[in-house]
This record gives C-alpha cells, sequence and structure tokens, in this order.
C-alpha cells in the first residue's frame, strides 16, 4: 500500500508572508479551472443551504438562539472545562491539556508509543490539520491515514484541505481517478464516481481493522453529561471511533457546551449551514471507553483539549466571538474572494473569512497580518454564519491591530506587524485634511480646478479600472451656484 | 460590515419633514456631483427644502474600514456638529449611510455624551432610496421611452441599511422601465475602498464578473444607488471598451438619483 508512504509529511504550514500570499492568490484568480471549479461548488452549496432555510424568520431565531448558546457557553468557559473533564474523567475517559500543537502532537505521541502503534487511522478532523498531526507522526515512525474520503483523497495528492468541510473540492473526479489509478495497488482509472468511492471504501475497510488507535475530532464536547459528539457523513467517523482499540479525540478548548440541549439547535443549524442537510448521516455521541459486557467499542479514549491562541482570543471582549465558531464552512462558501482564489491560497489550515479572523490568533500576525485586508468587507459571511460571529467587524479589528505602532506589551502576538510608516503618515494626513473643513475645500477645489493635473497611474486601482478623476466642479459649487 | 443581520426589525420612518439635511459623501461631492445634485433636485421638487451643511467631507469611512480607528474618530468628531436641527438625514450611498448608522457611535470613542450625539444623529440618517420611497413616497410620472435597466445595490445598502428591495420597487413605479437581474446579484462589486487597491487582482476578478453579469442581461444601462460601486463598475467596464477599441459605452451607468430624475421630467437626457 502506497497510501501509507505518501501523505503531507514533509509539508509543513505555508509561511504566510505577504509576498507568498499576494504571490498565491495572483495565480489562483488566474487559473480558469479553478476559478470554474468554485463558483460551481460554491454556487450548488449556497442553493443547499438556502433550500434548508425556505423561512425567513425560523432562521432568524435559530440563529439567535445558537449565538446565544455559544456566547453563554464561552462566558462560562473555564467552568465548563473544569466541568467537562471532571465528568469525562467520571466516565473513564483520559483528559489532556495542550497549550501548543508540539504538546498536542507529544502528548498522542506518547500515547501511541505506549501501545506500540504502527497506524492510526483518522477521522476528519481540522484541529489535527492544525497541529501537523500527520507530520509529526510520520516524522516519529508512526502511520497516519484519513479516512474521510475527501482527506483521503488529499492525502493521497499529497496536499492539505482547500476547505473544511469538502477537502478535496479543488479536484475533479478525472484528478482522483488518477490520483486512484496511480496510487492503489490493482486500481485502473475509472472516473466514475460510485466506482471511485466503492474503491476508498474498500481500501479503508481493511484499515480500520489493522489500526492500533482511531482519531477524531470534536463538534461539541457536553461538559454535564462528559459526552463528545461527533457530526459525520460517511460512517468513518463512527469506525474510527469503535473498532481500534484506543480513541483519541482532539478539539479546540471553545467547542464545550454546558448542557445536552445545547446541542440540538447547534447540530440542526450546523448541518443545515455546511452542506444544506436536514441533518447529517451520522451523529456520534462518545461518553466513554468499552464498559463490562460491551461487545465494542476502544478500551481506552482520549481526549486531548488544544488551546494554540484561542485563550488570547478569548481575553478580549470583541475578539472572543471568533471563538462562536462552529466550523459550518458557510462563511467560505459565501465569500467572494474565496470562491476566486479557492481555499489553497490562504496558507493557513482554515482558510476563507473565518481563517482570516481565527488564524492571526494560531499564528500571530507577523505571518499573518496581510490577511485580514484580503476582504471587500461585503459582508456575505457576517450574514450566513450560523452563530451570528460579525466576521467583518473582526476583520477591520484585526486591520488596525496590524497597523497600530509596536509597542510593549502587545495584546496580540504580531501586533503591529502590519505597521508601515508611510501608510501611517498617510493616514494622519488624510484625517488632518477631512477632519477640518476648511482644509478640505480647499483641497478639493483645488483637486477639481487642476483636475488635468491627476495623475493616470493609480495604483491598484487603474491596473484595470480606468483613472479616476475628479469632477471640473463639486456639489458644493454647484449647490451655491444654485441659488 | 453588516452590524445588523437580515431580520432586524424595520426602522420607523418619520413623516414627510419639512427639510432634511443632505450628506452627499467625499465621493458625491469630488467625483460624481451631478447625482447629488439631481438627489437634492428630487427632494426640492417633492417640496423639501434641502440644507447643505458646508462642513461636511467624509464620513470616515476609508480610515475606519482600513484599520485606521483613531483617524476616523478625528473626521467624525469633526461631522457630529453638522446637523443641530432635528431633520432627517439624507445619504445618496447606502454605504457612507451605513457607516453613520452603525459605526460612528462606536467609532467615536468612550466619552458617553459624544456617543449619545452620534446614536442621536445615526437615528435620523436614511439612505436616498430609502427615503424617496418610505418617507416622500416617490410615485411620478415617467415621461421616458420604455427601456430595460440594471440594478447593483451595494453591500452595504443589502446588509447594513437592509435597503435592497427599495431600488427595485422605486424603479418598478417607472411604467415604461423593465428592470432585469443579474446572474449573482446579491455578490459584491469587488470595490470594498481600500481593497481595490490593496488587493488588485482579486478585486479585479470580482469586477470583471460583476460587469459580464450585468452586459449579460443585454440591459441598456446600470443604475446603482452607491457611487462606490458605480464608478468601479463602469470604469472597469470603460477599460474593457477601451481595451476592445469601442468608442461607444458597452455598460453605461447612472446613480438611481439621476435615473430618476431624468425619467420624470425633471432632467433633459
Amino acid at each position: 500500500m502506497s497510501t501509507q508512504a505518501r501523505n503531507t509529511a514533509g509539508q509543513p504550514i505555508a509561511f504566510v508572508s505577504a509576498q507568498a500570499l499576494r504571490a498565491r492568490m495572483h495565480d489562483a484568480v488566474n487559473d480558469a479551472h479553478l476559478r470554474q471549479s468554485f463558483r460551481g461548488a460554491m454556487d450548488f452549496l449556497m442553493a443547499k443551504r438556502a433550500a434548508q432555510f425556505p423561512d425567513e424568520g425560523e432562521l432568524d431565531s435559530l440563529r439567535g438562539l445558537s449565538e446565544a448558546i455559544r456566547q453563554y457557553s464561552l462566558t462560562k468557559l473555564p467552568d465548563l472545562l473544569e466541568q467537562l473533564e471532571a465528568n469525562l474523567t467520571r466516565n473513564g475517559v483520559q483528559v489532556h491539556w495542550a497549550e501548543t500543537p508540539d504538546e498536542a502532537n507529544a502528548i498522542m505521541l506518547d500515547i501511541a508509543r505506549r501501545h506500540q502503534a504502527k497506524l492510526i487511522v483518522k477521522g476528519k478532523s481540522m484541529v489535527s490539520e492544525e497541529i501537523e498531526f500527520n507530520h509529526a507522526m510520520e516524522a516519529a515512525g508512526v502511520g497516519a491515514l484519513e479516512s474521510d474520503m475527501g482527506e483521503y483523497i488529499v492525502q493521497l495528492a499529497g496536499e492539505k484541505p482547500s476547505h473544511i468541510i469538502m477537502p478535496a473540492i479543488h479536484q475533479t473526479k478525472q484528478q482522483i481517478a488518477r490520483l486512484f489509478a496511480e496510487h492503489i495497488p490493482g486500481v485502473d482509472y475509472t472516473d466514475n464516481v460510485d466506482a471511485l468511492i466503492q474503491i476508498g471504501r474498500r481500501v479503508l475497510r481493511e484499515k480500520f481493522e489493522e489500526a492500533d488507535i482511531g482519531l477524531s475530532g470534536v463538534n461539541f464536547a457536553v461538559a454535564e453529561t462528559g459526552t463528545l459528539c461527533l457530526v459525520e457523513n460517511e460512517g468513518n467517523g463512527r469506525m474510527c471511533t469503535t473498532v481500534p482499540k484506543v480513541h483519541i479525540a482532539i478539539t479546540g478548548i471553545e467547542k464545550v457546551v454546558e448542557k445536552l440541549e445545547h446541542v440540538a439547535p447547534l447540530f440542526s443549524i450546523l448541518t443545515r449551514s455546511a452542506t444544506g442537510q436536514a441533518v447529517s448521516t451520522y451523529f456520534n455521541m462518545i461518553s466513554g471507553p468499552r464498559r463490562g459486557d460491551d461487545r465494542d467499542g476502544p478500551e481506552e479514549v482520549h481526549l486531548v483539549l488544544l488551546d494554540n491562541g484561542r485563550s488570547q482570543a478569548y481575553a478580549d471582549e470583541q475578539l472572543r466571538q471568533t471563538l462562536q465558531c462552529i466550523r459550518c464552512g458557510a462563511c467560505m462558501n459565501h465569500c467572494p474572494v474565496y470562491t476566486r482564489i479557492g481555499g489553497h491560497a490562504y496558507g493557513t489550515t482554515y482558510p476563507g473569512p473565518i481563517g482570516k479572523i481565527v488564524s492571526p490568533h494560531m499564528m500571530g500576525l507577523e505571518q499573518t497580518h496581510l490577511l485580514p485586508t484580503a476582504s471587500s468587507l461585503c459582508g456575505a459571511c457576517g450574514e450566513v454564519c450560523p452563530v451570528k460571529i460579525p466576521i467583518p467587524e473582526l476583520l477591520i479589528r484585526l486591520r488596525g491591530e496590524a497597523n497600530s505602532a509596536p509597542h510593549a506589551n502587545p495584546a496580540m502576538v504580531g501586533q503591529g506587524a502590519g505597521y508601515d510608516a508611510k501608510i501611517s503618515l498617510l493616514w494622519k494626513l488624510w484625517a488632518r485634511l477631512y477632519a477640518r473643513p476648511a482644509t478640505y475645500r480647499a483641497f478639493t477645489w483645488l483637486a477639481t480646478r487642476f483636475r488635468f493635473l491627476t495623475p493616470k497611474q493609480q495604483s491598484g486601482w487603474t491596473a484595470a479600472r480606468t483613472p479616476l478623476k475628479p469632477a471640473p466642479r463639486r456639489l458644493r459649487d454647484m449647490v451655491k451656484d444654485r441659488r | 460590515m453588516s452590524s445588523h443581520t437580515p431580520g432586524t426589525p424595520a426602522r420607523t420612518y418619520p413623516p414627510r419633514p419639512e427639510a432634511v439635511y443632505f450628506y452627499a459623501t467625499c465621493l458625491v461631492d469630488m467625483f460624481v456631483p451631478e447625482a447629488g445634485m439631481d438627489a437634492i433636485t428630487l427632494l426640492e421638487r417633492e417640496g423639501i427644502r434641502v440644507i447643505f451643511p458646508d462642513n461636511q467631507t467624509c464620513c470616515g469611512q476609508p480610515a475606519f474600514t482600513s484599520g485606521f480607528p483613531e483617524e476616523a474618530r478625528q473626521v467624525v468628531a469633526s461631522q457630529l456638529d453638522l446637523f443641530p436641527g432635528d431633520y432627517p438625514i439624507v445619504v445618496p450611498s447606502g454605504s457612507c449611510a451605513g457607516m453613520i448608522l452603525w459605526h460612528w457611535e462606536k467609532v467615536i470613542g468612550a466619552d458617553p455624551a459624544l456617543k449619545a450625539r452620534a446614536a442621536a444623529v445615526a437615528a435620523r440618517t436614511f439612505e436616498l432610496a430609502e427615503f424617496l420611497l418610505h418617507v416622500v413616497g416617490f410615485n411620478r410620472k415617467d415621461e421616458g421611452p420604455a427601456t430595460t435597466v440594471t440594478l447593483h445595490t451595494s453591500c452595504s445598502a443589502r446588509r447594513e441599511m437592509g435597503t435592497h428591495l427599495v431600488g427595485r420597487e422605486l424603479l418598478a413605479r417607472l411604467g415604461n422601465v423593465s428592470l432585469a437581474h443579474h446572474d449573482h446579484e446579491s455578490e459584491c462589486c469587488g470595490f470594498g475602498g481600500t481593497f481595490s487597491l490593496k488587493h488588485p487582482d482579486v478585486s479585479t476578478a470580482m469586477v470583471s464578473d460583476k460587469v459580464a453579469a450585468l452586459k449579460a442581461t443585454g440591459a441598456s444601462q446600470l443604475v446603482t444607488a452607491d457611487c462606490g460601486c458605480m464608478l468601479n463598475i463602469t470604469k472597469r467596464a470603460a477599460r474593457e471598451d477601451q481595451d476592445a477599441g469601442r468608442s461607444k459605452p458597452s455598460l453605461p451607468g447612472e446613480h438611481l438619483a439621476t435615473f430618476l430624475l431624468r425619467r420624470t421630467g425633471g432632467k433633459q437626457a
């Protein structure tokens, strides 16, 4: 099997330098194939979501409820995490805390070593992508195999997910057919989708039995009952969490809710917002390892709770709203920028609007300060967000954090990383001009009377447009003349 | 930039006032003054006195959205005293109206007295199209020949002001005008203020798609109530015309105010 040999190992998260980001965005918008496939896929997903919410009133009230649940949970986050730990421990689940990706990987590698694990089979987990789990395991000689079909395809291709819900959305069926034929022994080229899925299922079925450890993410962790909820469509999540002897779940610290009843509305709005499904095919509730005469289930269950910058967002009342996210991906489906550049161009684990507001906390603003500027602030993301995260406002806030002059004791890692003395001076001049009406009048009088001096090259504007030119006379002149 | 979300209860509109303040916006003042003039004429023709505060400059949005809140604050502070009377403030742009309505109170800082003043200004700020429809009850006879136009609603009008159906309704009141809807109508035109300068690749991709969708309707022209979008779209179309050697504009555009006035006999074509 070549699948274990080829994965994302050796591909660390792309460094999001401003230059690299610009180059990737440039390449992406000029890639006609990419443009066409993302447009088609996003149109499809938007239509599917819209069909799930025919009643705007119901959508509004469900969004309001979901926002309230997430905000309530975050308000009590430290207490809920302790309660979650206590109840999971009581249920026989071993709880681990990791501040950094390295710590999380070390914890899981330690578990793998204790069990002399050779193969870990994985359900879909964006947090595992966030910490480069596959890479860390491969480096230590432990195989990590994706079992979600999209993730499996991406792993075969040696790529990263381009969408948090549909990781292989950038791949055509022909590309997938070639991947399968190339990497899976005994498989001939077929671009019949059903046949491809059957091939993938057959390969993965063997791996579930062979694996020593199953890894999964968590959609909601219920503090009061010590329950881990997992939303999925392929059944691979259930296989990963029940067949191998050891199950490790990993999640960010923000995913906790207090009560079981808080899950129902979030689950409903998650699947409807994400894939336009009324309900997912599978909904798993995991409350602990195999008990007494249970006939199946893992003998050991672990939960790794990861911070990785989340507590930085948590510390600020406005930025805390970032943590309301339930990872549905609706913001990227509706984003005109994501639609045009796809997920890979961002260079972050989480692409699209949510990626722009969450990545700065995970990676620091040094690497990510240009991301929040890559938005026209059209508001489509905020409009569809099921938990009402004001994404555009947070983008503006992060732009401000990046622009601020570097100073001691910054509240954010990398604060001031986008500081440009020239740009800051320009805005200071702008404010002097526009905050002083007499100066403004003099400036606009000159700009209109001497409009023939307007430069023909106007930075990014004239890259694709004819130049802007002031009118011969201002509105205020026309108003005066008329009276 | 929505601070509110669709479904927010519709605003309460005042009865038709004796006078309004006209807050033209910096873009209209310097780049599209005729749109401002036509908006003023439309209001005056309805018997409403229009006050043009001479100290008006800009709503502060460019600095605010670019992440320079202090610079935005200074400009907003300079504008707070422009509207001493209790008249509605009419703005011929969804984007600037949205800035005043949703962000002035936050931008102005922590001082409760300033906040209260910003909130009071916000409460009586209306986008021109919604004002014409809901307060004025605009209903003039269409005197123009039969034509088909296409309408672009700015993201701010749509998502911050919740007025995306208002433009349609005003056009529907013109008997000889049919409206052609374009593909991906709710999608941004790619302007986004400094976004168009900072990310020209993506902005160009967005505006080119918008131009193509608008042209595909076969409409004779574009109508929009935001000058930012209008300049972005029409200057892109003009550039495409220039590159293709066309002398006649393939996608002429007009501000909604200009179009309404021209169609209802207030202005020569």
